[in-house]
């Protein structure tokens, strides 16, 4: 029985508890208020986690009393104006999330963005529990510049896996793929098209198909540049391999049309129940168990990116954020930097299924582990997954025309060219261009 | 006559004055809008002009290299093919919306009923947003989801990729630019039509003239003024189609779709090579106003036969 003593002390005590957290934080000696009052402006790449930020914005301001002014972009948009805004001299923002996978270099070369060495060694800047060391060595590595600048802190690695429906597999008596050549084998013997059924979909649109093949790619323990990052290595056998391993897939598997599939057409072919397996990044799993959207609810697979013959990677692509140097209100966007990549935001991003943590002790979360939230098989990829990840594009300034020209060549393959042919052509075309930048 | 005389003279004097008076105590009211000509247009202009002789990349410095960017593009085929495709997509995204756009203001000219709710409905694609209906017929336009090819299935035709292919892309986008920009030139011709004469078709009625001879005699001759205005604004439109290629299609599959517009975009702001961009801009600026010279050279021909 609940006497009106023990009523009236609990009630106390629930009142009290904001008092007592923020004493608990005091006691740690950090004052997450000092900065109350100040207004940041934050500009977000339009993906999952930047939904999650948002999510939790009002958590921040609140903490904080710092206010948020945050607004999403679609990448293709947002990406140039970030870094036209930041060569311009004044940035209308305080904090950037941007892909280090393909804005990492011009903004490293640019110096825009603040170095935060000094801010993760100030521990009136860092809360206690921040901690740095808990990000992943890829993370890590991503984050740093050549020159050693920690110029941005991670929020996602967006790892790649392989989706498949189970329906189609078990209908044919069928098991997941262990490396690339069963992946080809098990395509053809799915695909179907007088049935409307295909193998395989992957992006086929330039630009965004050429993680594709850098995936197949990493199976031949090969990336596309040395890693001085000085030569391409892009028409070697193990390229030519990737190619045409990327050119069966597509070209004999896939739907018509894929020529021009990015992601988004993919997801909704693969949801319509249509296609065996789709490779593609860990992120785009919440729709794909959304019941008012996908047909295959019940029915999707998490499997691990295949084996090359060489060797068995996955393909990692990290988010980040950055404060401008120009930014007037740099400690406050630090704040929000820290908070954006803490460990209980990394544990929410994974558990609305935004992505892979960049920090280690995400994995080792009870709560994770225990209750994850689309299952145990994506679980049990996603941490496999990370155990193998390895970058999956160059860090070199002109990404964006690598994967242009080699994206045009991947285009190119689909429509019935020769990959060798397609691979040299396109070397020619970007060697001189790679020659250029290291210039600047 | 003395008065007329005096009246003369005094015209003829004071009349130049006033208007050099005009010019001298005056000028200075030009001023603002010359300082928003030479801000907004002037400047920016001679800024392309100076970038695009330059070796200028964001994030990198910036070198004088003469004309190495124009020498360049003479030379680079994605350029080139961009220069094709761009005149292959004009060519057809101008003479389609013109003859069905003519063809439709010969028939709303006619009285039937209803005619004033069809107009409306024949407008309509022209009002509407042109990134909003990009992204409906990039729906409409899924291989295996899109309605288009359910409602080819219905009458027995096989499927087709769209613009998922390099061979049907440009036809299809030049579909969808007929499809928004027809109306416009149906009423700028409509309006043409409506202020004509009735004198000529009664005379050609009572001669026996066939409708076809009529329109083919009478009404192309005397719209002719209205139809080179309405294909002007056409070329220089469709020189410039960029939001509609840019939501569709991104300039693929590949780059079989990719203009000079969506080169120079992807130039100065996937590539961040500004230098490069600018001369792009300045080749694609002598290219709209040498194709709207000579439309409108055209026109002049016309008017002094």
């Amino acid at each position: 029985m609940i006497g009106r003593r023990s009523l009236l002390a609990s009630t106390a005590a629930a009142l009290a508890m904001p008092a007592i957290i923020r004493q608990a934080g005091a006691q740690s000696t950090f004052d997450w208020k000092r900065f109350k009052g100040q207004t940041i402006t934050v500009s977000l790449t339009k993906n999952p986690r930047a939904d999650n930020l948002q999510a939790h914005q009002r958590e921040f301001e609140e903490l904080t009393g710092i206010k948020v002014l945050s607004e999403q972009m679609p990448e293709q948009q947002q990406r140039p104006k970030m870094v036209m805004e930041l060569a311009s001299g004044n940035p209308s923002f305080d904090v950037t999330h941007y892909s280090l996978h393909v804005s990492k270099r011009v903004v490293g070369v640019g110096h825009w963005l603040e170095d935060l060495r000094p801010y993760l060694a100030n521990p009136q800047l860092t809360f206690p529990d921040y901690d740095w060391a808990d990000m992943s060595a890829g993370a890590l590595r991503a984050a740093t510049q050549p020159d050693g600048r920690v110029d941005s802190l991670p929020v996602e690695t967006d790892i790649w896996l392989v989706y498949y429906n189970k329906q189609i597999f078990a209908d044919r008596g069928l098991s997941f793929p262990q490396t690339f050549d069963e992946m080809l084998a098990t395509a053809r013997k799915i695909n179907d098209p007088s049935k409307g059924i295909y193998g395989f979909v992957g992006r086929g649109v330039k630009n965004a198909n050429v993680p594709v093949w850098t995936s197949l790619l990493l199976g031949q323990d090969q990336e596309t540049v040395t890693p001085d990052g000085t030569k391409l290595l892009t028409d070697t056998p193990a390229a030519i391999w990737a190619g045409e391993m990327y050119k069966s897939l597509l070209r004999e598997t896939a739907p018509a049309g894929v020529v021009g599939f990015n992601w988004n057409e993919c997801q909704t072919s693969f949801m319509q129940g249509k296609i065996g397996m789709w490779m593609d990044g860990v992120g785009f799993t919440p729709p794909l168990l959304d019941p008012k959207v996908s047909k295959i609810v019940d029915h999707v697979g998490f499997g691990l990116m295949p084996a090359g013959p060489k060797a068995h990677f996955c393909p990692v692509f990290t988010d980040a954020v950055g404060i401008p140097m120009k930014s007037k209100a740099k400690e406050a966007a630090y704040l929000y930097c820290q908070w954006a990549t803490s460990k209980q935001m990394a544990l929410n991003m994974v558990n609305m299924g935004g992505g892979a943590s960049p920090r280690v002790s995400t994995y080792n979360e009870p709560a994770l582990m225990q209750h994850s939230p689309f299952g145990q098989e994506w679980l049990k990829t996603l941490l496999a997954s990370v155990k193998i990840a390895r970058p999956g594009l160059p860090e070199i300034v002109p990404v964006t025309e690598f994967r242009d020209v080699f994206g045009i060549a991947l285009t190119n393959m689909i429509g019935g060219a020769d990959p060798a042919t397609e691979l040299r052509k396109a070397t020619e075309t970007f060697a001189p261009v790679l020659q250029q930048s290291l210039k600047t | 006559m003395g008065t007329t005389t005096i009246g003369t003279v005094v015209r003829r004097t004071a009349a130049p004055r006033r208007r050099r008076n005009y010019v001298r105590r005056y000028w200075m009211f030009t001023i603002p809008a010359a300082m928003v000509v030479a801000a907004v247009i002037v400047f920016p202009w001679l800024f392309t002009l100076f970038m695009s002789v330059h070796d200028w990349k964001v994030s990198g410095n910036v070198y004088f290299v003469g004309i190495a960017n124009y020498v360049h593009l003479a030379t680079d085929a994605r350029f080139l093919w961009a220069v094709a495709r761009t005149l292959y997509f004009t060519t057809a995204a101008v003479v389609l919306p013109v003859i069905i756009g003519i063809w439709a203001a010969v028939c709303f000219a006619r009285k039937f009923r209803l005619r004033g709710p069809a107009r409306t409905l024949f407008i309509m694609p022209m009002m509407a947003t042109p990134v909003a209906i990009a992204l409906v017929w990039t729906m409409m336009f899924h291989p295996q989801l899109g309605v288009l090819n359910y409602l080819l299935s219905c009458v027995g035709l096989p499927p087709s990729a769209w613009v998922y292919s390099a061979s049907t892309v440009i036809p299809t986008l030049v579909m969808v630019e007929t499809w928004q920009w027809t109306p416009l030139v149906m009423l700028i011709v409509l309006g043409g039509i409506s202020s004509l004469p009735i004198d000529p078709y009664e005379a050609a009625v009572i001669d026996g003239a066939t409708p076809w001879q009529m329109f083919r005699y009478i009404t192309l001759p005397l719209v002719w003024p209205f139809i080179v205005v309405a294909s002007v604004m056409r070329v220089i439109d469709a020189l410039k189609a960029f939001d509609t290629i840019f939501v569709i299609t991104n300039g693929g599959p590949g780059t079989s779709s990719e203009t000079i517009n969506m080169l120079l975009y992807q130039t100065a702001f996937g590539y961040y090579n500004l230098g490069y961009a600018s001369a792009m801009v300045v080749v694609f600026f002598i290219l709209i106003m040498g194709l709207s010279l000579i439309v409108l050279k055209t026109r002049q021909q016309e008017l002094t036969l």
